[in-house]
Order: structure tokens, then C-alpha cells, then sequence
């Protein structure tokens, strides 16, 4: 048996240190790009000698400072993202050299209005629906704009050759997290949720590509050699749900941790959420023109701002299937309207399945994590 | 065989002792000493039954306190309990509607009275019996005379759900003269309306089941009714309806 508690201690400390990484990078003197959202086509960053980082946007203490600027029903992950910024109190934020945002919904858009007072922002222009030709001629345009954007900012050429390096790399960074994630598609369960979320926070904040995959290929192959040999570290039985809607991060570990308890009795087996499955399950296709490929998997996301966004129920049963999910969390933060609009069609949806669903509509804070807890108890005894 | 229930609420505290045919029932103010009112509550029902504490074959405790309680051996979650609850209540029950004191849950159940899905309002006290009992305090009523509003007052619609702002909208209303029962019936009209609003969302046909303190009201169940076209039942019991189905599953 291999000891995993370690390699997920390091993972840990690693997530610890990424400012001190992100101020080592800065040094350096390599464009650092602030991010916020899975639509930001990170290739292009990283093809133009740049790296990408994700911002902070999932604490709840910098919210009262940004609720002077914007207003209090605003949805928590815009107004912690804002926060963070005019509190500099995010390390990322302040050692980036500009942030990269899309039109995604209103509130984001709008924000960015205000954040381009604090730090240069590019937002480029996210259409509104995957279908017809405009949407992809218009998304493909956008993203070389942003091409030559990032060209003469930072005073190089994104040749195909890079673009085609970039594309492969984030490419084999996606498969190794896909690796990861399918872990927990095993007839019993080798993952908590909490450590999913590990996982991908450990890729967020270690820039160094190939020394993460290095790390995660390598805990994956020792969890399946531990579960081959009969290790099960979890309890068989326990209920297994997908969790689907708004990003997850730190405020929202309440959420894993109420499903989780000893309590409950429940595991989360996977995320359809963004910085998960949504955007690791879809690879950029290396055998097309490099930007109508990034064009393509980027317009694809299933995210609840396009209209119609009829792919994610069909990635929802995807994955309930793939990961043997016994039931559904379709986690909503306060204000997202795109998100709990489409409550209603997930449910109905799975309910033709016969896969039981239950949404629930939280913020940052945690005050209600003991009704969530009675919620998730409750669905849990259902299944 | 003896079993009890305890639904520890958060306005009250509601135990059930079952002997396999009936039931004694008694409730108490939650108050803010959660475990010494448990024990008050369970010593009325154990002391008319001549029984101990040791008699009772099991204790399953719910309500949003159920893990404080002592005696209890197990806890389950008030979704399933108040779901067992209202199946015994009123047969065939397949569509539940709870008002509690701190939430409103809807709850679907199929032909054997199992839970199939369930609805909870979030993070709000709208709708809930609190908003019933901040907005009495504020036109000077006490709960029974929300029972008690003559049946030709007219309704005066009060368009805001949110406990603080509909208290302005009260305030604003009193002052503009409006008749003090036209606003509780218009009150009451609002949570029935949210309510019914919450039962579409998972249940589309058949009679509803209101429990929990305010089914005690029977103006709000005529109001809900009215909004869903449906009929809606209630029990004498309703209020127990928790502490009953956690008494019914200690027996299981």
C-alpha cells in the first residue's frame, strides 16, 4: 500500500505557497494574466510567454468593502472578485499585470467597468448562444483580437508553432486532471470531494506544468494500485452525489463538508462545475487551425449564461452515469440568476431520468451551514 | 412497545409518544435552553403515560436542534419525519406542505409515503411562521386573531415577501388608513400565495397536506387552497406532524 496522506499534505502546502510563487514569477519578469472565468482561453496566455492565473474571488471578508461600490444583491462571487481588488488583499491580483474577463453575465460585465479603474482589464465580447454561424464567427474574431492584443502588449509573436505547444501542454493538463477526477468513477469510492477540490486547486496555484502533472499522474496511479489491491478508504456505501451550477471554491467547501459529514454520510464524486469537469472534459482539438480549434472548445463550455445551454443536461447525465451518482446537488449562489433560472429544466430533466435532484441557493457566509446540512441529511435518507 | 418523538423546532418544542395505536402528544416554547426544555417536554408525555424513561423502546429526535438532544438514539433529518407524520395523518397523503417556524418545506411522496423530493426555502424568513409572528407584533394581534378575521374582510395585497420590507410596507399601509384585519388577511394571502408557488414547483396534481404551527390557522389553508385550485387537508395533529413520524420510525 502507498502512504497518500503526504503527497496530499504537499498538495497543500503547495496551494499555500502559490503567492510566493506567483511574487517569484513577477520577479522574473514573465506577463502574469489575472483570470476569473473558465471561458478565458488560456492557451493564447501561455503561447504568448504569459502566465495565467485565477484571481480570488470565493472569500466572504472583502464582500462589505465591494458592497460600496456595487450592490449588496449582487451575486457573492462578483462582489468577492471586486473586493479583493480594491482591498488588495488578493496576492494574484496584485502581482498580475492586467486581467483577462469576458462578457459572461451582467453583473460581470459591469464590474469590470469599475475594476479597470484599479488594474488594466481586456474584456473580450462572449456571445450569447453556441448556435448559429454569427456566434462562432463573432467568438472567433474576438479571440484574435485578443491575439493581437496580447501580441503587442507584451511585444512578441504568437506563432502558430507556440500556439500548437500551448494548445498540446494545456491539452495533457486537462487529460492528467481527467485522470484524477475518474478516480471516483471506481465502484467505490477513492476520492472525497474535499480532495477533488484539492486537486484542482493544486493546478490553479503551481505554475510549474510539469512537475503538477508529474504529482497528480503519480497520486492517481498509486490510489488505483491501492484500490487493485483492496484498499478502500472510503465507505463503500456511502451515497454518491454529483455536484452541478455556480463555480465551487473555499467559501463553498461548507457545502462538501455538510454532504461529507459523518452526519450525512454522503461523498461527492464529481463537479460539473467550472475549474472541474466543465472545463477539463473538453480538449482543444490539435489537428484543426489552431484558433478556430480554441474557438470551438471555448464557445462549447455548457455554462447557464449561454441560451440554449441544452448541453449541460446532457454532461449532468454524462457524469451522473460515469461516476455511478446516486443523486444530484445543483449548488446556486444568491443572484446568479443564469443558473437558478435553469434549476427548473435540470430538474425536470433528471426527473424524466429518474435521478434525484435537489437545488440549493447559498452565498459566502457561513450561517446557514446547518440547514444545508438538514437539506443535504434529508436528501440523502431519500436516496 | 412505547416510542418517542421529538421535533425540536425553532420556535417550539413538539414530542409524541406512540404505544402502537395512539398517540400523546405535547409541546412546549423552544425558549433558549434547548435541552432542559427536551426533557421538560418529553417528562409531561412520560409522566400522563405512568411511563420512565426506560420504557421507551426508542427516541428518534428531528427539528433543527435534533442533535442537541440527549435522550434521543438517533436523529433524522424533519424532511423525513414530518413526511412519515403527515402519511399517518391523513392517508394517502402525497404532497406535504410544512410551515415551520424558520422555514416552509414541500414535500413529495410516492404511494408508500416514501420522500421523492422535497423543496426548502432558502436562507429567508419570508413566508415562514416567524414573518406570521413579527408582523402580529407589529398590528398588535396575537396569533388566534389571524384565525379570526371576519370572512367578508377584503384583502389588502401586500406585494413584498421580505420580512423587513414588508414590515415598511405595513407601516406604510396603516398610515394610509387601510383596515388592520385587510392587512393580516392580506398578509396571510402573501405566504399562502408563496407557498402555493412552492408546491407547483415539485407537485402538480392532487390534494395538499399542510402541517406544522400555522396549519392551525384554518384561513390560510382556505387561502392556499384558493391559490393552487387544490384541496388542501389539514389534522388536528398537524403541528405534531415531526414528532409523530419520529415517533413511528423509532418503532420501525
Amino acid at each position: 500500500m502507498h502512504d497518500i496522506g503526504p503527497i496530499f499534505e504537499m498538495m497543500r502546502n503547495e496551494v499555500a505557497m502559490g503567492p510566493i510563487h506567483i511574487k517569484e514569477i513577477s520577479e522574473k519578469g514573465i506577463p502574469i494574466i489575472g483570470t476569473y472565468c473558465t471561458y478565458t482561453p488560456w492557451e493564447l496566455i501561455n503561447a504568448a510567454g504569459g502566465i495565467p492565473v485565477s484571481l480570488c474571488s470565493t472569500s466572504e471578508k472583502p464582500i462589505g468593502e465591494a458592497e460600496k461600490h456595487l450592490p449588496r444583491n449582487l451575486c457573492p462571487l462578483i462582489k468577492s472578485s471586486y473586493g479583493h481588488a480594491l482591498t488588495d488583499t488578493c496576492p494574484y491580483f496584485h502581482f498580475c499585470d492586467m486581467v483577462l474577463g469576458e462578457t459572461t453575465c451582467d453583473g460581470k460585465k459591469k464590474m469590470y467597468e469599475y475594476l479597470r479603474e484599479i488594474k488594466e482589464t481586456y474584456v473580450m465580447q462572449l456571445p450569447q448562444t453556441v448556435n448559429g454561424l454569427n456566434s462562432m464567427k463573432m467568438w472567433k474574431d474576438e479571440i484574435l483580437l485578443l491575439k493581437d492584443f496580447l501580441e503587442s502588449k507584451f511585444n512578441v509573436e504568437i506563432t502558430g508553432e507556440k500556439l500548437s505547444a500551448s494548445i498540446k501542454q494545456r491539452n495533457e493538463i486537462h487529460s492528467t486532471m481527467m485522470g484524477f477526477y475518474s478516480l471516483a468513477s471506481l465502484p467505490s469510492p477513492v476520492l472525497t470531494g474535499k480532495e477533488i477540490m484539492l486537486g484542482s486547486d493544486y493546478l490553479k496555484f503551481s505554475f510549474d506544468y510539469e512537475r503538477t502533472m508529474e504529482v497528480i499522474r503519480d497520486l492517481t496511479l498509486k490510489l488505483k494500485e491501492n484500490y487493485a489491491s483492496g484498499e478502500r478508504r472510503i465507505d463503500p456505501s456511502a451515497k454518491r452525489i454529483l455536484i452541478t451550477g455556480c463555480p465551487m471554491g473555499k467559501s463553498l467547501e461548507k457545502i462538501v463538508d455538510a454532504i461529507e459529514s459523518k452526519e450525512n454520510g454522503g461523498v461527492v464524486v464529481g463537479f460539473e462545475n467550472c475549474g472541474n469537469l466543465k472545463c477539463s472534459s473538453s480538449l482543444v482539438d490539435e489537428y484543426s487551425d489552431p484558433i478556430d480549434a480554441i474557438a470551438d472548445k471555448y464557445l462549447n463550455i455548457p455554462c447557464s449564461v449561454m441560451s440554449p445551454n441544452s448541453k449541460r443536461l446532457e454532461l449532468i447525465k454524462k457524469y451522473v452515469k460515469e461516476y455511478r451518482a446516486d443523486g444530484v446537488i445543483d449548488v446556486i449562489l444568491q443572484a446568479c440568476h443564469t443558473y437558478a433560472v435553469e434549476t427548473r429544466s435540470v430538474r425536470e430533466f433528471l426527473n424524466r431520468s429518474g435521478i434525484p435532484y435537489m437545488a440549493v441557493e447559498t452565498d459566502y457566509s457561513q450561517g446557514d451551514t446547518g440547514q444545508l446540512a438538514t437539506r443535504f441529511g434529508a436528501f440523502i435518507e431519500m436516496l | 412497545m412505547y416510542t418517542a418523538g421529538i421535533d425540536i423546532g425553532s420556535s417550539n418544542i413538539k414530542a409524541a409518544i406512540w404505544n402502537g395505536s395512539s398517540f400523546e402528544v405535547w409541546s412546549q416554547p423552544t425558549g433558549w435552553d434547548i435541552s432542559e426544555t427536551s426533557e421538560a417536554v418529553i417528562q409531561v408525555l412520560l409522566d400522563r403515560s405512568s411511563l420512565k424513561m426506560e420504557d421507551l423502546h426508542q427516541v428518534v429526535a428531528t427539528g433543527y436542534g435534533r442533535k442537541m438532544c440527549r435522550f434521543a438514539g438517533r436523529s433524522v433529518t424533519e424532511i423525513t419525519c414530518h413526511a412519515a407524520g403527515a402519511f399517518h395523518l391523513v392517508k394517502d397523503a402525497e404532497t406535504v406542505l410544512d410551515i415551520g417556524g424558520q422555514d416552509v418545506k414541500v414535500i413529495r411522496l410516492d404511494i408508500e409515503g416514501k420522500v421523492t423530493d422535497f423543496l426548502m426555502n432558502d436562507k429567508c424568513a419570508a413566508g415562514t411562521g416567524r414573518f406570521i409572528s413579527n408582523m402580529a407584533v407589529l398590528l398588535g394581534y396575537s396569533l388566534k386573531d389571524f384565525s379570526d378575521i371576519p370572512a367578508e374582510t377584503e384583502i389588502s395585497k401586500i406585494s413584498s415577501m421580505c420580512t423587513v420590507f414588508a414590515e415598511s410596507e405595513v407601516i406604510s399601509l396603516l398610515s394610509g388608513g387601510v383596515a388592520k384585519e385587510s392587512i393580516a388577511l392580506g398578509l396571510l394571502d402573501s405566504i399562502a400565495s408563496r407557498a402555493a408557488g412552492m408546491v407547483i414547483r415539485i407537485s402538480d396534481r392532487g390534494p395538499v397536506v399542510l402541517t406544522g404551527g400555522p396549519a392551525l390557522n384554518k384561513r390560510l389553508a382556505t387561502l392556499i387552497s384558493k391559490h393552487l385550485g387544490r384541496p388542501v387537508l389539514t389534522s388536528e395533529l398537524a403541528q405534531f406532524s415531526g414528532a409523530i413520524g419520529a415517533a413511528l420510525i423509532a418503532a420501525e
